[in-house]
């Protein structure tokens, strides 16, 4: 596959914005639409941008691990995030909350945050594999 | 509003069960791809369609602004497209792995040279 | 008690993306498989001696109190299911050491963690007291189970993994379906709360229609009559220590999906007088599956291709408990259910063994393996004469629960396909007996004994499964006091539903 300098060129400029865009829907995603499967799916957009535009190896070298390692590590966070609730005494995947003042405003952070980061994660890497999967026509199922 | 639901569902569901039933494996996929679409519409009409607000408290209140939407039907939507989005991925991948080991997308010539090749371990 | 409560997903889980992260590391990635599974049985051995006295344990997730948030529900039943789920793990786990199929292809991700995720979708949808999670976990396991069947596999099996992949989509988006029109006609789906509420819907006829959709539902991931298609294309292509855990417990999750739902939620007193038509579709198709699954055996030469079938037809028994919907009939039923994992796992890590020793499981291919390995000769006899209900095996007293059930009832008609498909599954038996062990090899066939290695990690499990069958056997009452308590907090659910909604209202 050829791809032309308009869209060489729109592409390495969309990509950073993109990832850009995708934190910043998984950081609103608390309070307003938004979170980590969004972000994920913006993030996934723009990987692939980059495969279709430079080639599957560009995936590869952006994400700098196997996907299905990065989706692996995002799954480790969302249960650490909910065993994290159990470690204080409440029940499974319970919300807690740490809210440090940075720069004289408040900063929260939280549980579900770290859910979300690891659902970001989680879709980046299996949406990445899969398209590889297709793009590189490669053995092997996945899920 | 719940009568034209039903129709769409029902639409959808007719047009799928014709591709399920077609010999291409490309029509099946698509097939699943409505199915799935139709039981969403389902889980959608059973909450009930009214006019409402997100399910969200803007900021500084402490209660919505007006009344909401039920918000779990629309979770749950959101839960069931993203699993039939993996499960469509899946099958893409299967249905592309299936077509070029077996040379054929139409599932009559599958079975008919299943039937027919003696030795099918490769 | 809320962490016991949840373990039962998260140790696989873990376990899983573990085996996930040590993916270049073959050896790791096993020991990591078998560590999970262990570890599950554990948890599961003492969440039975939890509930052993016929309690109920409740977790509520992210604190969210039921029927609001999820809530994950352990009673007897669904404790000895992950019991055996969890040991029908590791027992493939371990064989999967010794397989050359498991161990040379090395396919992509590997065995462990897709087995270890499958084991959490199967234990997630023992643990759910929500419909719609019951779904999410039937998904999960879906997708391992796609995935175990994708990899590694040749032509056949691809054709078998398309059959086996339709359906079951098939199956979800009528589940999913039938989930919403029971949120649309009772506003809830905690399970315990839809007890109440589908009561207090007075809808039988619009329930009967969602007990129907369910019905298909859960009979496609249950391979019962008419629709099982997929099991024979599927499961014979599969490498033994998988085909071990699909045989011994996807099917049955389907049958748990039944026995949880419809006697809880779709009772008589929630559908009146169309739940007449629930229970004569139940009869019918506990009848026919039976029959068609052994019939279909009986027409078989390969020893996989038979085992399959036969899976069929066991599934027949297990709808006949609860088509019967008495209280004996369903304990009959988890006695059937508990009995037959154990069994039909250990059949075809035998079957395995055998087609190892003489290269094939074509029957007219092999022959000999009495005289060359007697002690296989006993470890294939105990399952399969349990299989077909010898006493004084596990299999005699599953069986013999539920034709006292059904005399009790005057179903005289389901009593005797019951016992003539007993006699018919003796006869499949008798077949691989005499082919595979008792008739001499085939001039062409040589018997190959097992290495040290393979006698360690492949006996080892059946040998186990065995005694475990032998002391269901002899040992009953213990084992039949459990599914009484299983079964009755089954047929009179109101202690589930008032521990799980917290003190009666």
């Amino acid at each position: 596959m050829k791809s032309g300098p308009i869209l060489n060129t729109s592409t390495r400029g969309l990509v950073p914005l993109m990832i850009a865009f995708s934190v910043f829907l998984l950081w609103r995603g608390h309070n307003l639409p938004g979170g980590g499967f969004i972000g994920g799916l913006v993030a996934s957009a723009a990987l692939v941008l980059d495969g279709l535009t430079f080639g599957p190896g560009m995936i590869r070298r952006r994400l700098r691990a196997d996907p299905v390692t990065v989706a692996a590590v995002g799954l480790l966070v969302g249960v650490i995030a909910g065993l994290l609730g159990w470690f204080a005494g409440s029940p499974f995947l319970t919300g807690l909350w740490w809210k440090p003042i940075v720069g004289g405003a408040e900063l929260p952070l939280g549980t579900p945050l770290l859910f979300d980061i690891g659902v970001y994660l989680v879709v980046v890497g299996t949406i990445s594999a899969l398209w590889l999967a297709l793009a590189e026509r490669r053995q092997g199922g996945e899920d | 509003m719940e009568a034209w639901l039903a129709l769409a569902a029902g639409g959808l569901t007719a047009g799928a069960v014709y591709l399920l039933l077609a010999r291409s494996l490309v029509h099946f996929v698509f097939g699943i791809v409505l199915l799935s679409n139709a039981a969403n519409l389902v889980l959608f009409a059973a909450g009930r369609t009214t006019w409402g607000l997100p399910a969200l408290i803007p900021d500084g209140m402490s209660e919505p602004d007006g009344p909401i939407a039920n918000a779990l039907p629309q979770a749950l939507i959101l839960t069931a497209i993203v699993i039939g989005f993996g499960l469509l991925c899946f099958v893409l991948v299967l249905v592309d792995r299936v077509r070029r080991r077996w040379e054929t997308a139409d599932i009559d010539q599958i079975h008919e040279k299943a039937l027919s090749g003696k030795d099918l371990e490769p | 008690m809320s962490l016991l409560a949840t373990l039962p997903v998260v140790i696989p889980m873990v376990a899983g993306i573990l085996a996930l992260l040590a993916v270049s590391r073959p050896r790791l990635q096993q020991a990591i498989g078998i560590a999970g599974a262990a570890a599950l049985l554990a948890v599961s051995l003492v969440l039975m001696v939890a509930v052993s006295d016929g309690s109920v344990l409740v977790a509520a997730m992210g604190d969210w109190i039921p029927p609001i948030g999820i809530a994950l529900v352990v009673d007897p039943l669904s404790a000895a299911m992950i019991a055996i789920a969890a040991a029908t793990g590791l027992a493939a786990a371990v064989y999967a050491l010794a397989d050359p199929r498991a161990a040379r292809t090395r396919a992509w991700p590997g065995l462990p963690p897709l087995l270890m995720f499958l084991l959490c979708g199967v234990c997630g949808a023992f643990v759910t007291g929500d419909l719609f999670n019951l779904y999410v976990w039937f998904e999960v396991m879906l997708i391992s189970s796609f995935a175990l069947l994708a990899q590694g596999g040749g032509k056949e099996r691809l054709a078998g993994a398309l059959r086996y992949v339709g359906l079951n989509l098939v199956s979800t988006v009528m589940m999913l379906a039938s989930v919403g029109m029971l949120y649309g006609l009772t506003g809830t789906l905690n399970l315990a709360d839809l007890h109440n509420a589908a009561i207090a819907a007075d809808r039988p006829g619009a329930l009967a229609a969602v007990a129907m959709l369910l019905l298909i539902a859960f009979g496609i991931k249950a391979a019962v009559f008419p629709l099982f298609f997929w099991l024979p294309a599927a499961y014979p292509t599969l490498p033994i220590p998988v085909a071990a855990v699909f045989a011994g417990l996807l099917t049955k999750v389907g049958v748990y999906a039944m026995l949880r739902v419809f006697p809880l939620v779709l009772g008589p007193e929630a559908l009146g007088d169309t739940h007449i038509l629930l229970q004569e579709s139940l009869i019918w198709i506990a009848a026919l599956t039976m029959l068609t699954g052994v019939l279909g055996a009986a027409a078989q030469s390969d020893m996989r291709r038979i085992l399959s079938w036969h899976i069929i037809s066991q599934i027949g028994y297990m709808i006949m408990g609860l088509a019967l919907w008495t209280t004996l009939g369903v304990v009959g039923a988890v006695f059937y259910l508990l009995h037959h994992i154990i069994v039909k796992a250990n059949l075809f890590l035998v079957a395995g063994v055998a087609e190892r020793m003489t290269g094939s499981g074509e029957l007219a291919k092999t022959g000999g393996l009495y005289k060359q390995a007697p002690w296989l000769g006993v470890l294939f006899l105990i399952p399969a004469l349990s299989l077909a209900g010898v006493p004084p095996l596990s299999g005699f007293w599953a069986k013999y629960l539920l034709v006292r059930a059904g005399l009790e009832i005057g179903e005289y008609v389901l009593v005797a396909v019951a016992l003539v498909v007993g006699l018919l599954t003796l006869y499949s038996m008798t077949k691989i007996w005499l082919e595979a062990f008792w008739k001499p090899a085939p001039e062409t066939v040589s018997v190959r004994p097992l290495s040290r290695r393979e006698s360690l990690a492949m006996l080892g499990p059946i040998t186990v499964f065995a005694l475990m069958t032998v002391v269901i056997g002899l040992a009953a009452e213990p084992v039949f006091i459990y599914a009484e308590r299983a079964g009755l907090l089954l047929v009179e659910p109101a202690p589930y539903v008032e521990t799980v909604l917290g003190a009666p209202r």
